[in-house]
């Protein structure tokens, strides 16, 4: 193994490294935003908007995430959809993973005991009130581990936009390679490096789950 | 002024899932400071009916009026829900499994809604609170959270929270059913108070001493009728109807057998 080479090219990896945790940042936010939001047309009073939450996690759950990024960089240009390759990738990718956080946020509102909502009600709250000062805030305790694995998959899943040229951790490595001809010492540095990011965020996941779980 | 109607009154209640009926036509009227048991075994519809007085399980037929305002109105979604807000604010309900909300503590559980519903100040809340509270022996766990309380505690918590709303008419769906025996007696004590405070109850229960103890009047259900109903030193003493004298044997004899 060449140790002199990585010491050489790791700034330029932490660099990467860099907009890898962008990304990331970036993707979960706008995931967290179309999960919220497939979340409460999940459990509309309104069968249409139910339909329309139920496609959006069907269609996207339900294709490879690199279709739909190629479909949106690529293929977005020909119906006027003008993107640069980081756009593409937060949107594509952040509109992906909101469809399985969709799925993990409706979980947790659901799997709220039914008779949290019933007591709320039958004080005289309002449907409104009763979800956001009952049901809400134990859902938000129940989902924070599952958001976490979302969160964990979609880190990685940033590794796709080296596909459409993002220069990230992934990509970073490839073209290192290019010049050096080390695959090994290349894929090895940006892989300790993901794995660092993931262990942290994993670690401060573990914390807030513990500081607000109810006994 | 004398009151011409019934507090309560329920007119041709009507429920039924597909093609079950759970309540086949029950029509019956509680008083302004009655206690009323309803017994039976289960399924016979029982909680249902007392779940239809504040309109959590719907009844497919019929009326339910408290104090001359019918509860479940036919409104559009709006107006539906505005209305049923306010009839729930007078109407208390306590559930077997207690429904504490875990997240708050023991004096946000009680002065939650009345925060949000009626406004009050934070000191107003705080005096509610305590009030409440020591009204049913609550008051030194003012700060704990529902997990740190048994189950016969958290059924008082629940008692107080109702209370706070301070509503014209409680309701009790099998209160003590899910308590180690040993601690239902202390829920038992607090509605034995709010009987003696003239509080308008009405209660399910599976308890045959406490309603003979505490209640004007016991209902006796079956198969989604009342079979039977009268005081009860009359519908356990000397039942009339032969459904009747069949559950209280096996009931009675299960209460004779404890002692």
């Amino acid at each position: 193994m060449d140790v002199d080479l990585i010491l050489r090219v790791y700034p330029y990896f932490l660099e990467a490294a860099v907009v890898t945790i962008e990304l990331s940042v970036l993707t979960i936010l706008l995931g967290l935003l179309c999960g919220a939001a497939g979340a409460w047309a999940r459990l509309s009073r309104f069968a249409l908007l139910r339909f329309a939450g139920a496609a959006y996690v069907s269609v996207f759950r339900g294709t490879p995430a690199l279709i739909q990024l190629f479909l949106l960089y690529f293929g977005g240009p020909q119906v006027g959809i003008q993107l640069d390759a980081f756009e593409a990738g937060v949107i594509g990718l952040g509109v992906n993973i909101g469809a399985y956080m969709t799925e993990t946020m409706r979980g947790a509102i659901v799997a709220v005991d039914h008779g949290q909502g019933e007591a709320a009600r039958t004080l005289g709250l309002s449907r409104a009130q009763s979800f956001r000062k009952v049901v809400l805030p134990q859902a938000l305790r129940l989902m924070i581990r599952p958001l976490g694995v979302n969160i964990n998959a979609q880190i990685k899943g940033t590794a796709l936009v080296a596909a459409i040229s993002v220069v990230e951790l992934t990509y970073t490595a490839q073209r290192y390679i290019g010049s050096t001809y080390k695959p090994f010492e290349m894929f090895l540095l940006a892989g300790v490096l993901y794995l660092i990011i993931i262990t942290v965020v994993g670690k401060g996941i573990s914390f807030l789950d513990r500081r607000v779980r109810l006994q | 002024m004398t009151e011409t109607r019934p507090f309560v009154e329920i007119r041709h209640a009507k429920k039924s899932y597909g093609s079950l009926e759970v309540l086949k036509d029950i029509s019956l009227t509680v008083d302004r400071g009655e206690i009323v048991a309803i017994i039976g075994p289960s399924g016979s519809g029982k909680s249902t009916l007392l779940r239809a007085i504040n309109d959590l399980d719907p009844l497919t037929g019929g009326e339910v009026i408290l104090d001359g305002t019918q509860v479940n109105k036919a409104l559009p979604h709006r107006q539906y829900e505005k209305h049923i807000n306010q009839m729930r604010q007078q109407i208390g309900m306590v559930f077997q499994h207690f429904n504490l909300f875990p997240h708050l503590t023991v004096r946000d559980n009680v002065v939650m809604a009345p925060k949000l519903l009626k406004g009050i100040s934070e000191d107003a809340a705080q005096k509610l609170a305590e009030e409440q509270l020591a009204h049913v022996g609550m008051l030194e766990r003012i700060d704990y959270y529902p997990s740190q309380l048994s189950g016969g505690q958290k059924q008082r918590v629940a008692i107080a929270r109702a209370l706070a709303m301070k509503p014209k008419l409680m309701l009790f769906d099998e209160a003590t059913s899910a308590l180690d025996p040993e601690l239902v007696e202390e829920v038992n004590q607090v509605m034995k108070t709010l009987a003696q405070e003239h509080m308008t109850m009405i209660i399910v229960t599976h308890e045959m001493e406490f309603a003979a103890d505490v209640c004007d009047r016991v209902i006796f259900m079956d198969g989604g009728v009342v079979v039977e109903e009268g005081p009860p030193s009359i519908v356990f003493q000397n039942p009339t109807q032969p459904r009747t004298r069949d559950f209280l044997r096996k009931h009675l004899s299960q209460y004779e057998k404890e002692k």
